[in-house]
């Protein structure tokens, strides 16, 4: 089952380092549980998509990543969402400290 | 207005409307079925448009020489080379190597972490779009215990 999303995003050196932890079985074709994956991510900076991925059911379990973005202000809105190939969905969005 | 065909026929309009409704959204969501469906890391990059990337050492790959757990392998990816709009990760002797292509738009940079599973030991390429031109680098990761299946 996929559960809530943990995301923080702070100033490092002139730019916003974004790390997200999303909750997600990721199971493979191969696994009993059957072909459950994660399929979009998009990253948002204060309403503005900047990233957007498409994976595979080859990322971990429960995927964490991280995205730079250029620049940022502490106080800006970042947003992540994924969609998965079950069609079900989730987000989180938190301000840049 | 208890009419049987009347009410089939509301139903199939309020159906169709909903199919207009979720198209967008799906066009929204693409995912490369070819490229991800792909057995080969040959024919992924083929589904990829990038038949030939040429090598490039601007492409920084940074994970453990040695994963113990396959199935969590973490690769630190970042490009170098001026303009580039997209990073895509294939993991060379897994069942399906493509396993992640990232689009940076205007105000991301082109880098990604991230975890992946891999069944083997294997070469990992990483592909980078730049101007319309397509470059490649490859690492070896030694996996001593497998995380594809379980």
């Amino acid at each position: 089952m996929a559960g809530p999303m943990k995301m923080r995003a702070t100033l490092a050196g002139g730019n916003t380092e974004v790390r997200v932890l999303m909750s997600h079985p990721m199971t493979t074709a191969q696994m009993k549980e059957g072909l459950h994956h994660i399929r979009n991510v998009v990253v948002k900076h204060n309403g503005r998509t900047v990233v957007e991925a498409e994976i595979s059911q080859a990322v971990s379990r429960n995927p964490v990543f991280s995205f730079r973005l250029k620049g940022g202000a502490k106080g800006d809105r970042i947003e992540v969402s994924w969609l998965d190939n079950k069609g079900e969905t989730s987000k989180i969005e938190a301000a840049v400290a | 207005m208890n009419n049987p065909s009347r009410s089939r026929l509301r139903r199939s309009l309020l159906s169709a409307l909903g199919l207009l409704l979720l198209k967008p959204l799906a066009a929204l969501a693409a995912w490369n079925e070819a490229a991800f469906g792909a057995k080969s890391a040959v024919d992924a990059l083929n589904s990829l448009g990038a038949a030939s990337p040429a090598p490039s050492k601007d492409i920084l790959i940074e994970a453990p020489q040695i994963a113990e757990n396959g199935a969590v392998v973490p690769i630190e990816i970042s490009s170098n080379i001026p303009g580039t709009t997209s990073i895509a990760v294939l993991i060379e002797k897994n069942p399906f190597p493509l396993t992640g292509k990232f689009d940076f738009r205007e105000g991301a940079l082109p880098f990604v972490k991230l975890n992946v599973k891999m069944g083997e030991t294997s070469d990992v390429r990483v592909l980078a779009v730049a101007g319309g031109r397509h470059y490649a680098a490859t690492r070896e990761i030694k996996v001593t215990i497998g995380g594809c299946g379980g």
